[in-house]
Parts: C-alpha cells; structure tokens; sequence
C-alpha cells in the first residue's frame, strides 16, 4: 500500500469506545498533542450492550473516574433516565449507584465532549499498523488509507472489535458489536511486537419493541425518590424520567432452552473464546442450575427517544427461532416482537500479564492497552483503565512521573493490580468483594480518596479543588465535634433511643458514642445535637459513617498502612531474578512473568512466598 | 508497622534466652507483661538503652525472671521500638513468654522478620543482610516441606473443614451483595451466627490443645526429684516396669541423671531420674545433684516425690517452694508406712497430688491420670488434630479474634459489610496457616454457587 506522511502527535488512542473517550480526554486535557482514531464517528461512546451506567461496584468506579477528573460521572448524570442506589441497608461498603442512560444522547453528548476539546484531534479511520522505531518504542501508526501518522505513544482500546467475530446459532460472521466493521489487520501487526493475543468472548440480549410486551404481567421497577449524581460536579436535583420492569422465566422457557442447547455455538464447541461467568447467557443458567425454577430479567429503555427495550438478563447465542421461542414462553412476552436480536461476539485481547500497572505494555514502551482489550469487560471497567493509560502516556510525554494507583486507595487500583499481578481467564468484571479494603473504599468518599491526586496529575480544575477543600473541612470539623460535644440525658432522647430498640442512658455522653449505635442516625440526634451547623447531605453520609464503622475502619487503615510500606518499596525494571541467590525457582518463574514494580505488588502473585518476599527485600538493600 | 514478637536466641537449653518485641506499641505489649520489682521503673518511663528488673508474667502467673531493655525508635536493631527480655534459656520457658506478648497483642514475626524490617528502616548494613539471608532461605525450604506434609494431615482438613464454612458464607454474602439485581436470599443472623459459633469451637479447640499436642508429638520431659531415698527410683521403675534405677537403701545411689523413655497411657515421656536433693560434701554426688537442679528448671513436669514415713525437713520444703507455679505431680510415698510427715504443706503446695505406695504399687491408677491432667492431655483424643508449632497458634488466634469480632458486629447489629470484612479477615489468617492464598477462592464460588449476571 502507498503510504504517506500524515502528521505527529504526542498520543494516538486507538478505538473511541468508553476507555479511548476516557484515554484521549485525559491526554490532551493534561496539554499533550492527541488524536482519536475510530472506525465509525457515529459509534463513539457507544452501549453495544446494556442501556445503564454503574452497578456494584461499577458505581465505585463511576465515582472514582469522577474524582480523578474523568469524563463518564457528567455524562451519565446528564444522560440519566433513571437512577437507583442499589444496597441501600446492606452497608456503606456495598452501596452502589446505578442509573439507566439514554444511549444515543450518551454517544452524541461523548462525541461533542471529544470535538469540543482542545489538543484533540478525531479521526475516523482503522488503525491497521503499530510500527515499532526499532528502539524498544514506537514510530507511530497507520491508517487502512496509507496515512502514517507519527506517535510515540499509542493507547489500545479496541474492545470487542479486533477480529470481531459474532454468532448466533449456527451462524457467524466477521463483525463489530452493534453491526459495525470488526478491525482486522491490527491484530497481526500487534502480535509482530510482540504482544500475545488470545480470544475472549461475550454475549448481548435482544432489543425489543415497547409495545409488544405486556406491563400488566411485569413488576414495575421505579428510580430512587431522591437521585444522587454519579459526579461531584453535578449540582442540582436529578429526575427520573423512565421506569423499569421485572419479569421471570418459567419450567416452558427451560425446556424450550434444553430442548434446543445442541444448536448453542457454545455448547457445539463453535466458539472458542473464553466467556464471562459473571455475564452467563440465559441458556447457560439454565443448563448451569437446573434446580432454579425460574430465572429473573429486567426490561430496561433503550433512550428516550426510541421505542427499544432491553431484556437484561437474557443474553443468548442460541439460533433467531428458538431465541425468539425462549422470549416468547415468558408470561408479560408473549407476543414480544424482536428488534435487534441476541448474540455472542468473540475477539482478539491481551494476555493483562504483559501489561504494567501503568498499563504500557513490558513489550514495548509507549505502547498502552486499556478496556476490553486488556481482558475486563463492562463500560465503567473500560473508562477506569482509559483514564489511567491516558494519564501515563500524557506524563510519559510531559517527563513526569508515572501514576499507579493502589488497590488499598482505589477499585480502580485493585482492578489493574489484578490484570497485572493474578491475570485474568476470562473478562474481568468489578466486585465489592474483589476489595479487601471495601470499608475504606466506598462510593461515597471517593472524591476524599482521589481528588488530591486528581489535582496533582492536572485534572481537577481551581473551582472543583476549592469546592472539595471546603467539602473536606466541613467533614473534618463536624467529625471532630461530634466526637467532642455531648448530649444530655433527657426523657425525650430515652424515648427516641427506647423506640429505636436501644438502650436509654445512664448519663450524657458523647455525640458520637451514640452515632456508633447501628439503630441510631445522625437525623434521629437533630433535636438533642444542640449546637449542630447546617450541613450538606454528602458532609452528613460521610460523617456518619466515619463515626458509625470507625473501629472496621481503623483495622483496615492498619492493613492498608502495612500494604503501603511494602508498595513503597520499588523494584528496579531491569532485575535479573535469576541471580538472586535464595528465591525459590517457582517464585523465579512467576516474578519473571509479572515483573512487579514494588514489593507490595510482588508479596500478591500466587507461587511468591513470603520467604521469598524477604529474599527480594534484602536483595533490594545492595 | 504492627508489633511483633518471636524468640531470638536458639530454642536449646541455656543460661539466657531473649524475646524481641518489635513495633510501635513494642512498650506498651511489655508493660502488660512485666512487673518491676519494688522501687523499680515502669517501662515506659525508661529511656532508650536501659534496662528494668523484674518478673515476666501471663495470665496463669509469674513466669521467669528477667531483665527488660528498652530501645526507642530509630535506635533499635530493627529501627523500631523494641523491648527485648532476658530471661532463663529453657525453650518451655520461652515459648510461654512469647505467648505472654502474642497475649498482649503482638503478633507472631515471620521468619526473618526483624530483619524485613531493619532493612525497611535502613538499620542493617550489606554484610549484615547477606549473613541473615542464607539462614531465611533454609527456613524457607523448610517450611516448604512442612507445609507439603500438613497438606495430608488431620489439622489440614480441620482448618480446611473451617475454611469452607466461612468461605460458603462469604460467598453467600458476595453474590448478595454483589448481584442485587439477583435473588440472592440474605443470610439470616441466625444461620450466621451458628456457622461462626461453631467456627469459634473448632479454633478454641485447636487452641487449647496446643499444649497437649505438644506433648503428644514431641513428649514431656519429666523429672523425677525429691530428698535422697524418698523412692525416687522405686517409683521409676514402677513407672517403666524395668530395673532401670539402681534401687538401694543408701541414700545418695542415683548420682548422675537416670534417663527412661515410657508410655504414660499414650503419652511418650522422657523420664529422668534425678540423684536427691540435699547438700553433699562428695563432689560427684554434688555433680549429680547439681545437674538435677538443671532438669528441674528445663523439664515440662516434674513429679516431686515425698517420703511420708519421716517428717518433712528444709530440702522437702524447698522442693515445694521451687515448684510453685511449675506443672507438677506430687507423690506422698510409701503409703504402706506409718503417716509420720505433715503432709498438707505438700496439699497446700500443689494441685495434683497422689498418696502411693511405688514399692508395692498402690496408687499406680491414680498417679498416671494426675500426670494425664497435668500434661493437659487426659482429654484428648490421639487422633485429634493438633498444631505443630506456634506460628500455626499465631494464625488461629488471629482467625478465631476475627470471628469473636464478627459475632460482635451481628450481636451489635452491625450491617453484614462489616461482618463480611471480619469473616474475610478469619479466612486470611487460616488461609495463612495452610499456606494458601485466599484472594480469589470466594469470588471463585460466587460464580460456581449462584446463577448471578445479566
């Protein structure tokens, strides 16, 4: 192919799904010469699977995104049509914000942010070559039009588009998600530099027209009475404008599924790609748990301009009849008419080993992988990575220190520490119980957490960071006096306490000791807290649980405390374990495949003993 | 960094022995265990390099004397605040002091640990650090081949039994909290509590049998000692039916240390027969009973024999006064004879007591079964599982602290979050003791348990 010189930039992210919206953004926001590059304009930020935003977990690091500066909490604050926090009386740990997005306004809101943005340039075209400067680095890039553009740093995140294949039945073709092209010939030209390639797969349910179901047969779902916004910027009261529906499965579905599982690409043996156990497609739970009677699923708008429904809960890979039977034997679907049917998509993803926690390839500097194609799965998964290569390359530019974040300050740190110390073998989705740190890490203080690195990386404007000082005061001061002033004993107080079904008191005390009674809340105190200020809400919740948790709390600062002195020790790139006397040839093997940046990260990968953590620690010394 | 403790001189008999305690609240950890001696300072009242004299103590009562040194941070051998005891160097004696500070809230240091730390502090110089390492690399290997051949044996599947109730919670509480979307049941704190109640049982019951384990695996060293001629050897050969002791009656026979290996019920015993107690002009006689002074001190029991025939004297006496607080058997001999001593000050002296007669052999019964209760292992089932060493101690008594701190936040009525993190923390330490990772076992069962995903 002819090619020509096209241009230089500092960064070329590869893919505009929600990791390469987050990457570009954060790079030239922090002032280094990027460009975007995507097969399609009009798929920009798109949902090629379910209409929503957030979820246990995911909502974390919706929250996170947000407190570093990234792009996805506004977005979906202004897409929302309906918004719900899920775990409400589970425990601050595990509350999670979800909200439902109007999709299509979701990509054109995400496509303006992109063309709006200085240092940015967008392109449509199909990366089909990474070409290495024979220095260990990168060249730069080529487009299927023969444009070389120079580029030393160049992000990855091509989703589920690279040799995209999707099935459905017995059917399968080369394709993008949502109809688009798949990317091809990038494939080939990465695994060139070295980069190991492997096949993850995942499925969608089917869109359905609104007015071929039947709501009389569902559960009507509402949003929360009072939203709370994914961002700390979003400022006023947020509406819900949709609801939701509840339906199940039923005995006739499943035996519609058993009957026709052996024209399943999956259970055929068709697909090779590793699918996500957390995502299985309907006929998988059913195959999967035969004693369950019924399965349940969730009938969610696609915008609200459209007619569309998606049946979350529901994904299959099964043949267009009998995916069309399946819906249809379900009470509330009977006559459900099928839009856009459902399918399983395969492609081509990282091996996440190869990655650093900066997420740069070891392979090759300046070459960065983030999202789907580093082996997660999941919009809120894709922008967290997104966002951190988008940094590191910006900084790797600007000669300044790369960030890694931690798992003990961030979900988004335990999400790469993950990818880049245990691996993953099959897409990676994020879960509460994947922190060991969750009391710490909660949804509600995440601005507290990360907004003062937000601000040291360049991300986080005068106005955000005076705001957040104040937020940070305000919570500073108030959990200070409720720690210092006391309530007195008073019939009336007795009563509240009676009623609640605690004990009364013996004497006054403290306003905290109180707040540390399960039963009791900050609200329940108003009228014995004399000499209370006015607060925010957000000053109250995290103020209540600080006080309420404190003893959990402070364990898992300790822990966290004893994690940081070992992350604080760095190890070199270029040790050579093998010429360490004393560590165990297994530990030799797996420290060779990981690389660990400190030792923090080198005492988690599975096969390195803590013998063998003090063998590098005293290595470290010379 | 937490506060750790271990035994840093060799675990063998000798004149002194040192417990390290190393970490910011080092001081604190030792005042709960040390008392001075009249007129003598607090610890946390002394600078740094000096020294306090007084008396390690736990929860049962004094253990050993010794001489406390306080070292404050950066000027320590670790960098940290350390509080290190010289006391007697019997390892009995020193593994009850270490667990007097593991009592007190230090946790066990891992191998090499004091020097981990030492490095991260910038304490230790290169030759120092090479010197350390090749001594951690054989610990490791070691430590290797006893995980290896724990993975078979019956405290593996004990912990293993523990291990998968809790994790079979924790999972439940994952996809409950992690799937709301899904109908995951929640866990009623009825179930919760039944599973962590008899969690709590298991761990107590390891712990408990720690000491009697001990004994089971690597016997009790036994020390016969009394006056010359109250029938020491008599009651040693009863003990192992042989001819062992030279039995005569001129006291002064036994003049070294006779030495017997004997099955007490199953019980290996080291059995020593020590020459009697009293003050000798013949200078081997004088050797003999200078060195069963020795084994009186390093020995796990002693079976203190008195001759109920003659009244007591000032060696008898003696014998009682040295044994306060020390596990013992007291045998009021030669039952046969005329009752001539006054035998409530051996009564008075110690709990377990057995009136016999080693010559005829009355009171054999009952003299095995005082020796069971005193070795703790009357109760215990041979076959039961038991810990082999007191790292394994160490982790239980985190795991079983954790659960004691779930049960805590249900009966509080705290949100299951919090019950999560304390049942997770249980699960690390006992993961710890098996030498596995717990990182990703629950969310493994997650997806193996519940039908979770959109």
């Amino acid at each position: 192919m002819e090619e020509y010189f096209a241009g230089k930039y500092d960064v070329a992210v590869v893919g505009a799904g929600h990791a390469g919206v987050e990457a570009a953004l954060a790079a030239a926001r922090l002032g280094v010469k990027t460009c975007i590059f995507t097969l399609n304009l009009d798929k920009i930020a798109n949902m090629p699977c379910n209409p929503s935003i957030g979820g246990t977990a995911k909502g974390h690091l919706v929250r996170e995104i947000d407190a570093l500066g990234g792009e996805m909490g506004k977005a979906a604050d202004k897409m929302m049509i309906q918004s719900r926090m899920l775990n409400l009386g589970k425990g601050p740990a595990v509350h999670s914000l979800r909200a439902q997005e109007d999709r299509a306004y979701y990509h054109l809101l995400m496509k303006k942010t992109l063309e709006q943005q200085e240092n940015l340039d967008i392109k449509q075209a199909e990366i089909v070559e990474v070409r290495p400067d024979g220095k260990g680095g990168v060249l730069g890039v080529m487009t299927h039009l023969g444009a070389f553009y120079e580029v030393p740093n160049v992000i990855i995140c091509t989703g589920t588009y690279l040799k995209g294949i999707i099935y459905v039945g017995d059917r399968k073709w080369e394709s993008g998600p949502d109809a688009s092209s798949p990317a091809k010939p990038l494939s080939d030209s990465l695994e060139k530099l070295g980069i190991k390639l492997r096949r993850f797969k995942t499925g969608t349910p089917a869109r359905v027209l609104r007015n071929s179901i039947d709501y009389d047969k569902l559960e009507i779902q509402h949003g929360d009475e009072h939203i709370v916004p994914f961002s700390f910027e979003t400022k006023g009261e947020l509406k819900n404008k949709v609801d939701c529906w509840i339906g199940y499965t039923n005995e006739d579905t499943h035996e519609v599924i058993r009957k026709n599982i052996d024209r399943s690409p999956l259970y055929s043996g068709k697909i090779e790609g590793i699918g996500p156990r957390y995502c299985p497609s309907i006929e998988d739970k059913v195959m999967r748990f035969p004693d369950k009677i019924r399965h349940q699923f969730f009938v969610e708008p696609m915008g609200l301009d459209t007619e569309e429904m998606y049946l979350s809960g529901l994904s299959s890979s099964l043949p267009e009849d009998v995916q069309v039977a399946i819906y249809r034997s379900i009470k509330g679907l009977e006559h459900v008419s099928i839009m856009r049917n459902a399918y399983a998509i395969e492609y081509d993803c990282c091996d996440s080993l190869d990655l650093r926690p900066t997420l740069e390839f070891m392979q090759v500097k300046g070459l960065f992988g983030a999202g789907q194609f580093n082996g997660t799965s999941g919009y809120e998964e894709a922008a967290a990575q997104g966002l951190l290569a988008g940094v590191n390359a910006a900084r790797r530019v600007l000669g300044k220190e790369e960030i890694v974040l931690e798992r003990s300050n961030s979900y988004i740190g335990t999400l790469i520490d993950d990818l880049c110390t245990k691996g993953v073998l099959d897409p990676y989705r994020m879960m509460t119980s994947r922190s060991e740190y969750r009391l710490v890490l909660r949804q509600d203080n995440a601005d507290m957490r990360l907004t003062p690195l937000g601000r040291e990386i360049g991300l986080i404007s005068d106005e955000r960071w005076e705001s957040f000082l104040e937020k940070r005061r305000l919570r500073d001061e108030e959990l200070e006096r409720v720690k210092t002033s006391s309530v007195r004993m008073s019939p009336e107080l007795d009563a509240v306490l009676i009623e609640k079904g605690t004990a009364p008191l013996n004497e006054g005390t403290k306003v905290s000791e109180l707040l540390k009674r399960p039963q009791i809340t900050y609200a329940d105190l108003a009228p014995f807290d004399t000499n209370r200020p006015e607060l925010p809400e957000d000053v109250i919740e995290q103020v209540e649980i600080e006080i309420k948790y404190e003893g959990y709390i402070r364990k898992q600062l300790a822990q966290v405390e004893q994690m940081h002195r070992l992350e604080e020790k760095k190890i070199p790139e270029d040790i050579d374990y093998k010429s360490i006397h004393g560590l165990r040839l297994e530990a030799i093997e797996k420290l060779n495949r990981v690389r660990p940046m400190n030792i923090g990260q080198a005492s988690r990968i599975s096969g390195v003993s803590p013998a063998d953590v003090s063998v590098l620690l005293i290595y470290l010394q010379k | 960094m937490s506060t750790i403790a271990a035994i840093s001189t060799p675990l063998s008999a000798s004149g002194l022995g040192v417990i390290r305690i190393s970490g910011e609240e080092a001081v604190a950890v030792g005042e709960k265990m040390f008392r001075p001696f009249k007129g003598g300072k607090e610890l946390h009242t002394l600078a740094g390099y000096s020294c306090a004299y007084g008396r390690v103590f736990d929860a049962e009562g004094d253990i050993d004397e010794a001489v406390a040194t306080v070292f404050i941070a950066p000027k320590s051998y670790t960098g940290e605040n350390t509080v290190e005891f010289s006391c007697h160097g019997s390892p009995a004696l020193l593994k009850r002091v270490l667990r007097a500070a593991l009592d007190a809230g230090a946790g066990l240091a891992g191998p090499g640990e004091f020097t981990k730390r030492a490095l991260l502090n910038g304490k230790l110089t290169l030759t120092q650090a090479e010197a350390v390492m090749d001594m951690i690399s054989a610990k490791s290997a070691s430590a290797g081949k006893a995980a290896l051949a724990m993975r078979d044996g019956a405290l593996y599947r004990k912990i293993r039994s523990v291990t998968e109730k809790l994790t079979e919670l924790e999972t439940h509480l994952a996809a409950w909290s992690d799937y709301p979307e899904e109908d995951v049941e929640e866990l009623s704190d009825e179930h919760l509590e039944t599973v962590l109640n008899e969690t709590e049982t298991v761990l107590k019951r390891l712990m408990d049998t720690y000491d009697a384990g001990k004994v089971i695996r690597e016997g009790a060293t036994t020390v016969i000692a009394g006056k010359p001629n109250v029938g020491k050897s008599t009651l040693m050969n009863l003990i192992s039916g042989r001819d062992r002791s030279i039995v005569t009656e001129i006291a002064g026979t036994t003049r070294d240390v006779v030495e017997e290996s004997v099955l007490v019920g199953d019980i290996p015993i080291r059995l020593l027969d020590t020459a009697g107690l009293r003050d000798t002009e013949d200078t081997v006689e004088r050797i003999g009973v200078d060195m069963a002074n020795t084994e009186i001190e390093r020995c796990d029991v002693v079976i203190a024999v008195f001759d109920s025939s003659r009244p007591f004297d000032e060696t008898d006496f003696e014998l009682i006064e040295k044994l306060k607080g020390r596990p013992a058997v007291a045998v009021i001999n030669k039952s046969d004879l005329e009752l001539q001593a006054d035998v409530d000050a051996v009564h008075a002296g110690f709990e377990n007591v057995v009136t016999i007669s080693a010559r005829k052999g009355d009171g054999e019964e009952e003299f095995r079964k005082a020796l069971a209760s005193v070795l703790k292992t009357a109760d215990l089932d041979p076959a039961e599982p038991v810990m082999a060493n007191e790292r394994q101690l160490d982790c239980v008594r985190r795991a079983k602290k954790a659960i004691d701190e779930a049960l805590d936040a249900v009966a509080f009525g705290m949100t299951l979050d919090a019950v999560g993190i304390c049942i997770e923390t249980s699960l690390d330490a006992l993961y710890e003791l098996t030498g596995e990772k717990a990182s990703d076992a629950v969310i493994e069962k997650v997806f193996e348990k519940f039908c979770v995903g959109k």
